[in-house]
């Protein structure tokens, strides 16, 4: 099978000898759904910037679908759509006028591109919005443009570069089912993001860059397995001064709930049965952090020399 | 040019064509306020203690400057602001990730720019109707001529864009260069009106062939000759064209 996405040795030095990138390896498989993460200044809006032909590479070879940038750039950029990390389409266009002409840019018929209008508008929840200017969308509004635009061409490969920052949490899961949606449909999508449980929740593969390099590259299942201790909060009907948890690591925060450190192979069994045995009834748990939340900081702070 | 392209093509020209369309108000109707005036100044009210100039009345010699000097001005601003405009909202950024060929943005944005020059003439055209009965010697020299200088300063306002890295730098070439240019470009007078020197010195000024040329279209009448002023006008469409291609190509002022 095609690679959707193809990076060997891609390198990236700015004018100001700023090294972005460093030598980046990447491989994407086709209808993957696929994270790339990283701290802010990690070289990840580089990396899209150069697949997307925004910026120009120093070094190395990328493909899309096959088609290298060097030589069938075209064939390469018709694959791939692209959803920027900010707004920057015409504020003062429609909304139709800025998805029709984006089809139009990619040789798209008119008669056509006012069908996937409606088509995309409409599942993005803007069709009734298509003759508001684009600067009086709400934040959110704007987002889901955005993401529609960057379908009108029906693109195999879409990268979204943070496609749900400043989204509010209900409309943002209905954009992650609507990206489930098109995914299933045969869509290959790049995602990064700040918010990692939206990454554990959609994605299936996972890059993590940091100073320019790829630091980890693997399944989103094995990467969730290296987790060796995961932290739970508990919260409790009642907190005996004299409560007990042989085996763990715990710290109170209140009257009502603690802190609880979970080694993986430990399980969470004898915690309840503890629990269970000095009368203390558990009423809720939750994760302290997001599992991905953990292992990333983890290693990008160990790919620092720094130690949690 | 394949349908994928022309299609592409068309999609810019509709977007350029909206955006003049949408700003009428700062985009025909300062033109047609300030030559409205040019017209009542220089052609009834001074041009009539003037008299003649080259065997036709002062507003007859001036019409067919005022409209190039609104065609050069409108191509120009057009698109140094669309394309200088799309560059700091990065809206630019839609057609460089698409399939669209570099030469297709750049016909694409001065398509955009020639047609509001040309609108701009026209309205200019038919408001000095009310001032003067414009006689056309030669139809085809006129549109050949004010096609060629609308595409020719399009082209300028580009590459002004390109290099713009804010608002201010857009209005210096007009301002410091083209304003100047056009004024000593032979719009109001004849440069067989100048000494032997300032003569020499006017054929050195590109605005001066473009001028001469339209006028010949209307009046028969050029002080230079119009083949040389045609070949000029083309020989900067080359330049600029060439130059501007060399400039998205490398992805100055787009890329980094």
């Amino acid at each position: 099978m095609t690679l959707a996405l193809d990076i060997k040795d891609l390198h990236k030095i700015y004018r100001s000898g700023t090294v972005a990138l460093s030598g980046i390896d990447l491989q994407v498989q086709q209808g993957d759904f696929f994270a790339l993460l990283g701290p802010n200044g990690a070289g990840k809006s580089t990396t899209i910037g150069i697949i997307s032909a925004l910026v120009n590479k120093s070094r190395g070879q990328v493909k899309v679908f096959g088609f290298d940038l060097d030589t069938e750039l075209e064939a390469a950029k018709s694959q791939l759509g692209l959803v920027p990390q900010e707004f920057n389409f015409n504020q003062f266009e429609t909304l139709l006028q800025i998805v029709v002409n984006q089809a139009g840019y990619y040789g798209v018929p008119r008669a056509v591109a006012l069908q996937r209008a409606e088509k995309y508008l409409g599942q993005l929840g803007l069709w009734e919005k298509r003759h508001a200017r684009a600067r009086e969308l709400s934040g959110g509004m704007k987002r889901r443009l955005m993401i529609a635009r960057a379908l009108m061409h029906e693109p195999r490969l879409l990268i979204l570069d943070e496609p749900t920052a400043g989204v509010d949490i209900e409309l943002r899961r209905s954009m992650w089912e609507f990206l489930r949606t098109i995914n299933q449909q045969g869509v290959t999508i790049i995602l990064t993001t700040h918010y990692l449980e939206e990454a554990e929740m959609l994605c299936r593969n996972i890059a993590i860059i940091d100073k320019g390099q790829i630091i980890e590259n693997t399944s989103m299942k094995a990467l969730l397995s290296k987790l060796g201790k995961e932290t739970f909060i508990l919260d409790l009907d009642q907190l005996p001064d004299s409560l007990q948890l042989a085996g763990f690591v715990w710290r109170k925060l209140d009257q009502h709930s603690v802190e609880v450190d979970v080694e993986k192979s430990a399980g969470l069994n004898p915690i309840f049965e503890q629990l269970s045995a000095q009368q203390v009834k558990v009423l809720s748990m939750r994760n302290k952090a997001n599992r991905l939340e953990e292992l990333f900081v983890n290693l990008v702070e160990h790919g620092r020399g720094q130690t949690k | 040019m394949n349908g994928r392209y022309l299609i592409a093509l068309q999609s810019i020209l509709t977007k350029e064509i909206t955006r003049f369309m949408r700003i009428w108000v700062q985009t025909l109707v300062p033109p047609a306020i300030t030559m409205s005036l040019y017209f009542v100044i220089f052609g009834s009210l001074i041009g009539s203690r003037i008299g003649e100039m080259n065997g036709f009345s002062y507003m007859e010699f001036i019409v067919p400057g005022l409209i190039m000097m609104s065609v050069i001005t409108n191509s120009y601003a057009n698109v140094a602001s669309s394309f200088f405009s799309a560059k700091f909202q990065r809206n630019v950024e839609e057609l460089l990730v698409a399939p669209v060929p570099n030469y297709i943005i750049v016909l694409g944005y001065v398509g955009g720019g020639m047609a509001r020059g040309i609108l701009v003439g026209l309205i200019v055209t038919v408001l000095s109707l009310f001032f003067v009965t414009i006689s056309i010697h030669n139809l085809a020299i006129i549109i050949l001529t004010v096609v060629l200088t609308s595409m020719l300063f399009a082209l300028g306002g580009l590459i002004n864009a390109v290099y713009a890295k804010t608002f201010d730098d857009i209005s210096i070439i007009p301002t410091f260069v083209l304003t100047p240019l056009t004024y000593l470009g032979g719009v109001f007078y004849s440069l067989t009106l100048l000494p032997g020197f300032w003569q020499q010195l006017a054929q050195l000024n590109p605005i001066v062939y473009m001028v001469n040329a339209f006028r010949f279209g209307f009046l028969g009448y050029s002080d230079v000759n119009l083949w040389l002023a045609l070949a000029v006008v083309v020989g900067f469409i080359l330049v600029l064209f060439s130059y501007a291609m060399y400039l998205i190509n490398k992805g100055i002022g787009l890329r980094s």
